[in-house]
């Protein structure tokens, strides 16, 4: 029983685990999930691949939206930019290690771009100005053949570490999630300095922000910057995993998805985008599952999947926008507060 | 020459249907401030409604309108209730979120029943093309411009005139003022979004009659943003004249650059609204205050 945490200092409070148990957890997780190859099977594996390229993603478009309050509709788009910047420079053989920044940065530039209109639009505005540059984005993936490979697709090169080939969903596995604690330790550790402040702050009450000295113009370009580059990086990764891809991948729902994963999720929270993407990543799955289970039963249940999916993920928005806004973070809190608590009542 | 006035007459004619989209995208925002991604997916399922009315259960085409209005009214009145009045005062991106929620649901149910296949929806109008001189018109597109003239005339006079029009304006301009001067704000947001779902209906209705009903009908409304943006967001007059010039420069990009800027001259058109004049034509101007 651990009613609560007694912080001595303000220090301890914003420390990355404050608490030894909350340590401890942290590091069992890990184990076990970076041994997960080892006793998963394959599509589990499969499955644990994508969650995780869906969790980078997520903790950059949380930055833009959920910390700093910046509607983004192109985060699907700012995907592909990644996705063909590592294409067209594995091709030339350019190593991952410096394809994928590379691929963040140049998603970043273009998130930079399309976030100019956030200086004079916000809301509703902003993203309207962000789905218009996610179409003239996918405009581009259709008709610039000589990058994109237009309809066709790309073909993504394997990855390369000092000669050795990383193929499979085994290699792919440790080089996403090697990225995945490295980006999340990042967006957790921004959270706690003066940049994620400032986020925060903006997101309040932008005008009160700028009046204590935040720097709005740069405050809100580096939020559209950070979760575009994020976006980059996972779209790399995507790449790398899929091995080639074609532009209907990255169609607006891919946008929606993201946004669906941060508010199920939970705004402005880290394990919040760990938690939305990783459900959102079930659900259709399980979807599925009872789909082929029940089609002994029902015969042409398989062409309701894909249409009833899409039912069940509007119903899964709403649902947790009315009943439960802040999300699955807020459930977990509560589910943790009681076996804190116990044997005492919440 | 002849070319390019057929080309602008077909366009600004198709800009009376864009207007009808606006219409029912700006009736929500101007009164309730919520920003309606589904209006895509109510027109789509309003004509849906009605190809299923006329179709399967074989009634004239235009008692199947009035079923198809009068069900969409109730499925608005519905979602107002259950999803939209608990949600008000929730951050933007949450709102918007739900409706895009709702757009998945219909679109998903739509494509549960009818399937992916293309219908052809009776006409509801005579198909007798005018011609003047040399320019041919063909007769849905006058009718549909007919009926959407008639109709947006009608929503101006309501809004102008009538005792509830005002009630609605004076809600979408301060609601707490309005309730503490006895106006039912919940009975004018339950209007606001049966007036919004049937306007969707009829240019549902009236577009799929001539192009077809598939479920790919519904992404047609996305290009109406650039309407409502040009014409600034709460601003019926502004969506009106933006959606006829938006026809006029769709038309004319299509003719003269080919059938692919149609993906993209909206939405560069949006772009640029945005960094030059946000609130668009007709918008309000807004000043922020601490």
């Amino acid at each position: 029983m651990r009613t609560g945490v007694f912080y001595e200092t303000f220090r301890t409070e914003e420390r990355l685990w404050n608490s030894p148990a909350s340590k401890w957890w942290m590091l069992a997780f890990t184990v076990l999930l970076f041994t997960l190859p080892l006793w998963g099977s394959k599509y589990l594996l499969a499955m644990a691949c994508i969650i995780g390229i869906h969790v980078i993603a997520t903790l950059g478009l949380n930055l833009t939206t959920g910390n700093a309050g910046l509607i983004s509709l192109s985060h699907g788009a700012f995907l592909g930019v990644g996705c063909y910047t590592v294409a067209y420079f594995g091709k030339m053989g350019v190593p991952f290690y410096l394809t994928l920044p590379i691929a963040g940065c140049i998603a970043a530039l273009l998130g930079v771009i399309v976030g100019l209109p956030s200086l004079r639009v916000k809301g509703i505005y902003l993203a309207i100005a962000t789905l218009a540059a996610h179409f003239i984005l996918g405009f581009v993936f259709r008709e610039w053949t000589s990058v994109t490979g237009g309809v066709q697709g790309a073909s993504i090169p394997r990855a390369q570490l000092f000669g050795y080939v990383l193929r499979g969903d085994r290699d792919n596995f440790y080089l996403i999630f090697a990225l995945v604690v490295i980006l999340g330790i990042a967006a957790r550790n921004l959270g706690r300095s003066y940049i994620g402040r400032a986020l925060v702050a903006v997101r309040d009450r932008d005008i009160s922000a700028e009046i204590l000295g935040v720097n709005l113009l740069r405050t809100k370009l580096l939020a559209f910057a950070l979760g575009a580059f994020y976006a980059g990086v996972a779209g790399g990764v995507l790449g790398y995993f899929y091995g080639a891809i074609t532009p209907d991948y990255f169609a607006l729902t891919l946008s929606i998805f993201y946004l669906a994963a941060v508010i199920v999720g939970g705004l402005g929270s880290v394990l919040g985008s760990i938690f939305g993407a990783i459900f959102m990543t079930f659900v259709p799955e399980a979807l599925r599952l009872v789909a082929n289970t029940s089609a002994q039963w029902l015969p042409n249940v398989a062409g309701l999947v894909l249409p009833m999916g899409q039912v069940v993920f509007g119903l899964l928005i709403i649902t947790f926008l009315v009943f439960e806004p802040h999300g699955l973070t807020a459930i977990w809190r509560r589910i943790r507060r009681v076996f804190h608590l116990w044997p005492f009542k919440t | 020459m002849i070319e390019f006035l057929e080309y602008s007459v077909l366009g600004l004619l198709g800009g009376g249907v864009i207007a009808l989209i606006a219409l029912s995208f700006v009736l929500v925002y101007k009164s309730t401030g919520v920003v309606n991604f589904a209006v895509g997916e109510v027109m789509m399922l309003g004509a849906y409604l009605y190809y299923a009315a006329s179709v399967s259960f074989a009634v004239p085409p235009w008692v199947a309108f009035a079923m198809s209005l009068a069900v969409i009214s109730l499925l608005a009145m519905l979602v107002e209730r259950t999803v939209l009045r608990p949600l008000s005062g929730q951050p933007t991106v949450a709102v918007m979120m739900a409706t895009i929620g709702m757009a998945s649901i219909m679109h998903g149910s739509i494509e549960a029943i009818w399937g992916g296949d293309t219908y052809q929806p009776p006409a509801l109008l005579p198909r007798t093309p005018l011609l003047i001189g040399d320019i041919m018109i063909p007769g849905a597109v006058l009718g549909n411009f007919a009926i959407a003239a008639l109709l947006i005339t009608g929503f101006l006079l309501f809004f102008r005139y009538s005792r509830t029009g005002v009630a609605l304006r004076a809600t979408a301009s301060d609601p707490v003022t309005a309730a503490t001067l006895g106006i039912n704000i919940n009975f004018a947001a339950r209007l606001t979004w049966m007036l919004a779902g049937s306007v969707g209906t009829v240019a549902g209705v009236l577009i799929s009659s001539s192009a077809g009903l598939s479920p790919l009908f519904a992404s047609a409304a996305l290009s109406v943003f650039a309407a409502i943006i040009l014409g600034g967001m709460d601003s019926i007059l502004g969506a009106i004249v933006a959606s006829l010039i938006l026809g006029l420069v769709e038309s004319l990009a299509a003719g003269y650059l080919g059938g692919k800027s149609r993906d993209i001259v909206p939405y560069l058109v949006v772009l640029a609204i945005l960094v030059i004049r946000p609130y668009g034509i007709f918008g309000t101007r807004t000043i922020e205050r601490l």
